[in-house]
């Protein structure tokens, strides 16, 4: 039983309710504990909603009070309130399964609630693969201290000093005499704990307990199901787009037609007689159409007549002239030395990073090779667009959203609308998993400004075409390599330069970057300056230097073009190009590309990259095994077939996890097409919470990695994004899916070799090495090295006709 | 505006419409139906198919005064209280991620499953090939699809006859 990803408003309600033991409402009341998934329709409760609850404000639940994170029922049961959200990882799963060790309850008398910022703390949502990694300590945490709390009630209420008790499945017992008992509900249901944690902010929050070692975790390294999935089988979730309200209505935005376009005029009179009409609204060159239904709202959007006028230089060059572009543009922030008043970790790719004497390497090296790698920009693409519905009630603001930075979303609203922060609330809801789209989420300042504006409930989502050309999107990389090589076969030299065209990369929420502020121009002075990022520190190579330039395009206000964070932000560029690289130095070396970077990975176990070499010479040994790695030199002889099959390897890691990735793919001579027929992902990210939805993770991970590789690319002329659906920007089909993927975990389940491995981040890593792995495979297929993504088509048949294959 | 009669998932209903608006949104707003979804509003990716003669068709770009025959969504495929042998396939098989395209895989694999029972593996990437997934959650609704067939193909005749709509 759960409803960590079902209906939060209801349970909210009901919740809310029951923890602070004020609003006997009985009608809330009476739902039981396991009724709550699908038992409720969102226009019910909003109707119920009418009075003391939703009339805000909203204060932060205080995250050092244990009563903001754990409830306990009379059934025994128990809901945990955490401040993330599970855009379809499984993490509210897992998190189930640590509190409920933690605490010893059992797992199947546990749910938990996320991200909705009036009732859950704020650990600021998900994103960076930080759920287990960083976000689960605090929970864990809590769910000690409320076990060591619960335990000393049980003391007092049975007379027998703590020590002398044992707890199991959410029943203490006297150890000498077992009848003596007394559950958890019977302990504090109805009251609260009222202890109070030390701790500076949420993340060093902390109890007197201590939390459990590995091998006393009993659900952890289980595969229990994820509870959010019945619900989104059977069609019984209520999702952020299910959201109805008495008297809600539906606005669609009119964009502008092209970049940095400034409105002139709207003729309202367009769309006046159309059924259902209530209003045109507008400030600056911001633009929204709101009627009674929704798609009367998409009818008058497309039919307003509007005029703008263009910018007096173009916004931007066409896509097939970007990286002639990027070569030629003056760098914004150029490599240079550190200087007094930089800072150390914002840009650290401001200063070229020297290792060794590069410069001597080159002179007396044997051999020299050099490549440059070009990376579009590839979209977020969500598989529906920005949505929202703002509730502006009683003087408040709610707003339903999909945000997976719910926390975020409520100050970017709160300070866009200029509303006290206690004013406001975001209702954490399922969405279309966004890859951090939803984390520069337009539509609820969007819903919330309009909603204030007409004084009713709106919705607001975007359209397909809307979506794909205005989303964020990942900055495209330019990356040149020259590495030297010596008489043995050895890389002894390696220089890597970075251009990214990411100047005015998008931040979280931000109420002076979100489209609606740029185009009512309500935005920062000074852009954001984005990053050109360094590959991993992979290799033991004794000479090397390394640098990365931000560009910017001429405009970078109010363009389809502004970048953002897309799942492992600006790692599988850089990897693309590294990983791409090493194969080829290999490759000119005549030796095998496994063995090629075996030999120059140093594994010690002094510090923390050197404990991290020592696990990746484990992972891409995993990989090999599982694949059945023959080693020889790539390529291979060239077959005469109409269809060339070959294999790659790639491998990576972010932060402390790390992902070695195999692909065997078949190129078709005659069309060009290449097919991933079998991918083998070996991951070690620490200890493994469930191992089942690691393994999901990890796979949808590298099949995005295939997308990006294969077909994934912003098209746009000099004034606007023409690529503009899934035609244009397409994704992966079913079609593109590889016959067989082995998912290797290699640190098992969890590993007794190293039981107190923390869990480290997974998912994003998964899609790092996979473009490199890729093209390496291509190239062992034909002898030929495509150092263009994606490797469409088109693209790869030019490619082995100028080759000859 | 003028009367429309439909009948979704066995049950009738009247509406006063305009002939002209798609389907989908009728389905979701008048008629509380959700598990058909928004996701082009261009027939590109599945997310708001429903099953009409036995083809799972978009209702994002069909006029409801052009729907001929009874209308499933995915809420009218569970029958006496069991789900389909596929949405259980989806549980076992633990398939979706966001979950948000899942009404259009699911929706998809019926139609095909009703009219080809033991489809082989190059069957079942043609027959899914229009119904996009921005997870990548293929692999599994891959596998959940042939454990669904097997399912099916287990049961008694009279279960496979009452899963055809």
């Amino acid at each position: 039983m759960s409803v960590s990803a079902g209906v939060p408003e209801q349970i909210e309600e009901a919740l809310v309710t029951h923890r602070r033991g004020f609003l006997k409402s009985a009608g809330l009341l009476a739902v039981s504990f396991g009724a709550f998934v699908g038992a409720w329709t969102t226009e019910a409760v909003a109707q119920s909603s009418g009075g003391a609850k939703g009339a805000g404000p909203y204060p932060d639940p205080d995250f050092r009070q244990i009563d903001s994170w754990i409830v306990i029922h009379e059934n025994n049961s128990a809901t945990f309130y955490v401040g993330k959200t599970d855009p379809g990882q499984g993490t509210g799963t897992g998190f189930r399964q640590l509190m409920s060790d933690e605490l010893d309850i059992p797992f199947d008398q546990t749910a938990c609630i996320m991200g909705s910022t009036d009732i859950t703390v704020d650990q600021v949502g998900s994103g960076g693969s930080t759920a287990m990694e960083r976000d689960s300590w605090p929970m864990r945490r809590v769910a000690a201290e409320a076990r060591r709390v619960l335990l000393e009630m049980a003391s007092a209420r049975l007379g027998v000093p703590v020590d002398q008790l044992a707890v199991s499945d959410a029943i203490v017992t006297v150890k000498a005499e077992p009848s003596k008992r007394v559950t958890y509900g019977e302990l504090i249901a109805g009251k609260k704990f009222n202890i109070t944690l030390t701790g500076n902010n949420v993340n060093s929050v902390t109890g007197q307990a201590k939390t459990k070692s590995v091998p006393e975790l009993k659900n952890t390294g289980q595969s229990p199901q994820r509870d959010d999935i019945p619900a989104k089988v059977d069609g019984s979730l209520k999702w952020a787009v299910d959201v109805k309200l008495p008297g809600m209505v539906h606005a669609r935005n009119v964009k502008p037609p092209f970049a940095c376009a400034k409105l002139t005029g709207i003729d309202e009179s367009s769309v006046k007689g159309l059924p259902g009409f209530i209003k045109v609204v507008s400030k600056g060159n911001y633009v929204a159409v709101v009627c009674e239904r929704e798609e009367q709202a998409i009818r008058a959007a497309r039919q307003l007549k509007t005029t703008w006028q263009k910018p007096s230089t173009a916004p931007f060059p066409a896509s097939e002239d970007l990286f002639s572009y990027m070569r030629a543009a003056a760098p914004i922030s150029a490599s240079r030395p550190l200087l007094a008043g930089d800072s150390e970790t914002r840009n650290p790719e401001s200063r070229p990073i020297v290792v060794g004497n590069p410069d001597a390497a080159f002179s007396g090296a044997a051999k020299t090779i050099e490549a440059e790698y070009e990376i579009p920009f590839q979209g977020h693409t969500a598989f529906a667009g920005a949505h929202a519905t703002a509730d502006p009630s009683n003087g408040q603001m709610t707003v339903y959203s999909n945000d997976m930075k719910s926390y975020g979303m409520r100050r970017c609203v709160a300070a866009f609308l200029g509303m006290p922060h206690d004013r406001v609330r975001v209702v954490w809801m399922q969405g279309p998993q966004g890859f951090g789209r939803t984390a520069a989420e337009d539509a609820g300042c969007e819903a919330a400004w309009i909603a204030r504006e007409i004084g009713r409930p709106v919705r607001v989502q975007w359209m397909r075409d809307e979506e794909t050309a205005w989303d964020t999107k990942s900055p495209a990389f330019l990356v040149k390599m020259r590495g030297a090589l010596d008489s043995d076969g050895r890389l002894v030299g390696y220089e890597y330069y970075a251009r990214s065209c990411d100047y005015n990369h998008l931040g979280y929420n931000e109420p002076d970057t979100v489209l609606i502020a740029q185009l009512m121009g309500s935005r920062r002075a000074r852009p954001a300056s984005g990053s050109a990022s360094m590959p991993s520190d992979m290799y033991a190579i004794p000479n090397r230097k390394m640098a990365g330039e931000v560009v910017g395009l001429p405009i970078v206000w109010e363009t389809p073009l502004r970048t953002g964070n897309l799942r492992d932000p600006n790692g599988p560029q850089p990897t693309f190009a590294a990983e791409s690289f090493i194969d080829e130095a290999a490759a000119a070396a005549k030796t095998d590309p496994l063995d090629f970077r075996m030999k120059m990975i140093k594994a010690d176990t002094n510090d923390d990259a050197g404990f991290r070499r020592a696990r990746s010479i484990a992972v891409l040994k995993a990989a090999a095994e599982a694949y059945g790695w023959d080693p020889r030199p790539s390529p291979k002889p060239i077959g005469t077939g109409k269809v060339l099959t070959g294999r790659g390897i790639a491998y990576s890691f972010r932060g402390q996890t790390v992902v070695a990735q195999i692909a065997e793919v078949e190129v078709n001579r005659q069309t060009g097409h290449v097919w991933a027929k079998r991918l083998v992902c070996a991951h070690d990210c620490g200890l493994v919470v469930n191992p089942e939805s690691l393994r999901h993770a990890v796979e949808c991970g590298t099949l995005h990695g295939l997308s990006r590789a294969i077909h994934e690319e912003v098209r746009f002329d000099t004034e606007k994004v023409t690529s503009l659906d899934w035609f244009s920007h397409p994704t992966l089909r079913h079609a593109d899916v590889p016959e067989r993927i082995d998912i290797v975990l290699v640190n098992g389940d969890p590993n007794p070799n190293r039981p107190d491995l923390p869990p480290y981040g997974a998912g994003e890593a998964s899609l790092k090495p996979m473009l490199a792995a890729i093209a390496n495979a291509i190239h062992d297929a034909t002898g030929v090295r495509i150092r263009r993504v994606p490797f469409r088509d088109d693209r790869v048949l030019a490619a082995l006709k100028a080759a000859g294959v | 505006m003028s009367k429309i009669e439909l009948k979704v998932n066995g049950r009738s209903h009247t509406l006063d419409i305009e002939p002209a608006t798609p389907l989908l949104y009728i389905l979701r707003n008048d008629l509380g139906l959700q598990g058909p979804r928004f996701g082009c509003g261009l027939g590109q990716c599945g997310a708001c198919k429903v099953i009409i003669n036995g083809a799972a068709v978009p209702s994002c770009v069909m006029p409801v005064s052009s729907v001929k025959g009874e209308i499933t969504t995915l809420e009218g495929l569970a029958s006496n209280g069991r789900l389909h042998p596929l949405q259980q396939a989806w549980i076992d098989e633990q398939v979706p991620q966001c979950g948000f395209c899942q009404n259009g895989q699911i929706m998809t694999a019926k139609a095909m499953l009703d009219k080809n029972p033991h489809p082989t593996d190059a069957q079942i990437r043609e027959s899914m090939n229009g119904t996009l997934c921005r997870c990548m959650s293929y692999y599994r609704v891959q596998t959940a699809i042939k454990r669904a067939a097997k399912t099916i193909a287990n049961a008694s005749p009279v279960f496979g006859k009452e899963v055809v709509a």
